[in-house]
């Protein structure tokens, strides 16, 4: 159905029809004609951030937890390069998002006008794709690709920039067409050769593992079920990337822990010593592989992922198969069902026995004290007090991101909202606010680090605005702990920059923004200041003063292989060689 | 086991139409990239190459089909074989990327390039560089007294042997167009 309208108006217009109900921004002189339509209607609830990095990050915390496309929608110029860091990391860890940006009238682009910058140039590398709209009657179409390029095959953001006077004219608007864009149509289904192969290698192997990741979130909770089944069918180990964590569940009794630099000792082992890999929508990044030449020296590999390009990117796989997670499991499923289900149940006791023996070091060990609050203790109870709430994570970057990973444990997808790929510090607490958007009910926890909180503390006005209860738990160092980590590992213990100087009161910080701020020290009290922090109404800043100089552990050294793993201090002395020190 | 056995390129859909990556020998490929003629398309297609640090030796890129609005985009490249999959399966990743054809795998292909060389000169110089110039069937399309601007058209090679000879000879400017290349044959 055609209809005449502005392109501001069409703008909202759109959304709606997309199911929008949530938009992240910040107006400014480029966006005022959309900002003034989006005032004029009630379907869609408009959230003003304090900083526009903020807008994208909680549009990634809404996207994330949701399944559906999270929301942006800034000005030109500053707005827009104020965005680019969560599109980047987005970008990476496969998260869709749409950003509406303003622009000066097409008219004046190139004349270095006001608040002018070149959007799509600047952004074109950090989107899946990006536009610049340059009549009105091609907004509506664009728009509704956007959403369709956004959200269809690997997900990912996308940009579309507005000139002004394309905002103020009128043209005609068409609504959404079923089944989206013709000229984007990736394949979901896999190869039938390729899924049989892997079946044949999967009824043989006496060593297999599943090596999975973000991809099988980002397919549905189809494939969240498909993997349930699979596994527990199969009964094969799995684990997981950071970006995957709850696809499987934590408690299910496959569960390995998750896997790579900071990954559980039995993961990595396992993944070293397997005969058959089943990679289900990961992309082996250097995090996971450690050094790639003795990456799982024996194991035949396969690898189902959306995305052409990452097979064979980092890691050569013998059984590559490019689909939709949840339309190559179920056929797979299918053919291995049909063929009797059958396992090499000698081989796969043998396996689990080996991985017992692993399980067996106990490589999360660490020195409690009762004197000061370990990270990893402050995490433990923060899990035996929240697990049985509805509740979602997000965290910061840093030490605390890693222990987070390791001592809180996902029973489903969807619950654990970090920054992978990118590693930005500063994405957890917006990202909080975003998922608290989508889940107004739920208990949402951002595990942060002190000096990741401060990059996007302004965010608190935003939490307190709408009233969003998100709770700050700050694991507070007093150091930014995993650079003062590798200097001490590779660096010869000179700590360079890398102390917390100057922190702020977080209580009395908390209390200016009208919020709660506790503060807590001493392990005998954690347990009542956890519980006074999910029993408040509001949001709160949590100031968990832990040790100064606990470190990360099990670690992969860079330029290791997964079976170099240190467990702990006295593991670490001359662990990281000279090639391995200029990786990051 | 089986699964090693699936022969490379049995399949149109699957990745098993990469060929093996392992070989560090490093070689060049001619890719034939369709593409929607849209603003900034050419934008992403070099900017995925300086980005992800992969070789352009040439470029060239025309809108070849008016009404569909599409442009052929043609790269020579260089890479180990497995580089030279990833450019393949990045540009295949370009939201306006209609198809990718790798013309040095899919079967005989023609290159055909056309250079301008400017040659200046007098006397003995300037007969030879005619002379030579009728034998790489090279036109003359401007003279004066004492210059020529040839027009050469061939596969690079050829253009680069004709600019080597003509380089004793006075070679003072050169204008080349890039590679443009079709597959052998009636497909398309
Ligand atoms: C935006 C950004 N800048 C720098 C870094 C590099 N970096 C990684 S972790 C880290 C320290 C984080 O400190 P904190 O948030 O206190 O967490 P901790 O490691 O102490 O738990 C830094 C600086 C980064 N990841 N992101
Ligand atoms: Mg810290």
């Amino acid at each position: 159905m055609a209809r005449q309208m502005t392109g501001a108006k069409m703008v909202v217009q759109a959304l709606k029809d997309q199911g929008v109900d949530t938009v992240f921004g910040y107006p400014g002189g480029a966006v005022l004609p959309i900002y003034d339509e989006v005032f004029q209607q009630n379907d869609i609830k408009h959230v003003l951030v304090r900083h526009e990095q903020g807008a994208v990050h909680a549009a990634e915390g809404y996207a994330r937890s949701t399944g559906k496309p999270g929301v942006v929608l800034v000005t030109s110029g500053p707005g827009a390069t104020n965005a680019v860091t969560g599109l980047a990391d987005a970008l990476l860890d496969s998260i869709p998002l749409v950003v509406l940006t303003g622009q000066v009238p097409t008219f004046m682009i190139g004349s270095d006008g006001f608040q002018e910058a070149d959007t799509v140039g600047i952004t074109r590398p950090c989107t899946k794709h990006n536009w610049l709209v340059k009549e009105t009657n091609a907004l509506s179409p664009t728009l509704h690709e956007a959403f369709h390029v956004a959200t269809t095959g690997r997900p990912g953001p996308v940009l579309i920039d507005i000139p002004k006077d394309v905002q103020f004219a009128t043209g005609t608007y068409t609504a959404p067409v079923k089944g989206g864009s013709k000229r984007y149509q990736p394949q979901v289904k896999g190869d039938m050769q390729a899924i049989t192969a892997l079946v044949d290698a999967l009824e043989t192997a006496k060593k297999p593992i599943f090596y999975t990741g973000g991809g099988v979130i980002n397919s549905g909770d189809a494939a969240s079920q498909l993997l349930r089944e699979l596994v527990d069918a199969t009964g094969f180990p799995i684990t997981s990337t950071l970006m995957g964590l709850g696809a499987y569940p934590a408690s299910g009794k496959n569960w390995l822990g998750m896997l790579g630099m900071h990954g559980l000792y039995e993961a990595n082992m396992a993944m070293h010593g397997c005969d058959l890999m089943i990679n289900i929508g990961a992309r082996f990044d250097d995090r996971i592989t450690g050094r790639t030449d003795a990456f799982s020296p024996h194991s035949i590999k396969a690898h189902i992922d959306i995305d052409p390009s990452s097979i064979n990117k980092v890691i050569h796989v013998d059984i590559p198969i490019v689909g939709d997670v949840a339309h190559v499991l179920e056929d797979m499923l299918k053919v291995w069902k049909s063929r009797g289900r059958k396992t090499n149940a000698d081989g796969l006791a043998k396996w689990w026995k080996q991985i017992e023996e692993w399980k067996a070091v106990n490589c999360l060990t660490y020195k409690n004290s009762d004197k000061i609050i370990k990270p990893q203790y402050a995490l433990q109870r923060l899990e035996a007090l929240t697990k049985r709430h509805d509740r979602y994570i997000t965290t910061e970057v840093g030490q605390h991101q890693m222990w987070a990973a390791q001592f809180l444990h996902f029973d489903d997808p969807n619950r654990w909202m970090t920054s992978g790929g990118l590693g930005t510090m500063g994405y957890g607490f917006p990202a909080s606010i975003g998922v608290q958007m989508a889940h107004p009910d739920a208990l949402v926890i951002n595990v942060a680090g002190e000096a990741s909180w401060l990059m996007n503390m302004q965010e608190m006005g935003t939490a307190m605005q709408y009233r969003l209860p998100v709770k700050q738990f700050i694991l507070n160092n007093e150091r930014l702990g995993m650079v003062r980590q590798w200097q001490q590992l590779l660096h010869g213990e000179r700590y360079s920059s890398s102390w917390s100087e100057a922190l702020p009161d977080f209580v009395k910080l908390a209390e200016a923004f009208g919020a709660k701020g506790i503060q807590c020290k001493d392990p005998a009290d954690l347990e009542d200041a956890i519980m006074e922090m999910i029993n408040y109404d509001g949001p709160v800043i949590f100031d968990c003063l832990v040790e100064k100089h606990e470190n990360c552990f099990p670690m992969i050294p860079s330029g290791e292989p997964h079976n170099k793993m240190l467990l702990g201090d006295a593991s670490t002395k001359d662990a990281i060689k000279e090639g391995g020190a200029v990786l990051v | 086991m089986s699964a090693l056995q699936i022969k490379k390129g049995s399949t149109k859909h699957s990745a098993y139409n990469l060929r093996p990556t392992f070989s560090d020998v490093i070689e060049t490929h001619t890719l034939a990239v369709l593409v929607d003629n849209e603003a900034g398309v050419l934008a992403r297609v070099i900017g995925l190459f300086s980005g992800r640090g992969y070789n352009i030796d040439s470029l060239t890129v025309a809108e070849v089909d008016h009404t569909g609005h599409l442009s052929r985009i043609t790269i020579v490249t260089r890479g180990t074989p497995q580089v030279i999959e990833q450019i393949k399966a990045q540009l295949g990743r370009i939201v306006p990327v209609h198809r990718v054809h790798d013309l040095t795998v899919e079967g005989p292909s023609v290159e055909r390039e056309l250079a301008l060389l400017k040659v200046s000169g007098a006397g003995d110089k300037r007969v030879e560089a005619l002379r030579l110039a009728d034998i790489f069937r090279a036109n003359v399309v401007d003279s004066t007294l004492d210059s020529f601007v040839f027009e050469i058209t061939g596969a690079p090679e050829k253009i680069d042997a004709f600019a080597d000879l003509m380089r004793p000879l006075g070679l003072i400017e050169m204008a080349r167009t890039g590679v443009a290349a079709l597959s052998r044959g009636s497909n398309s």
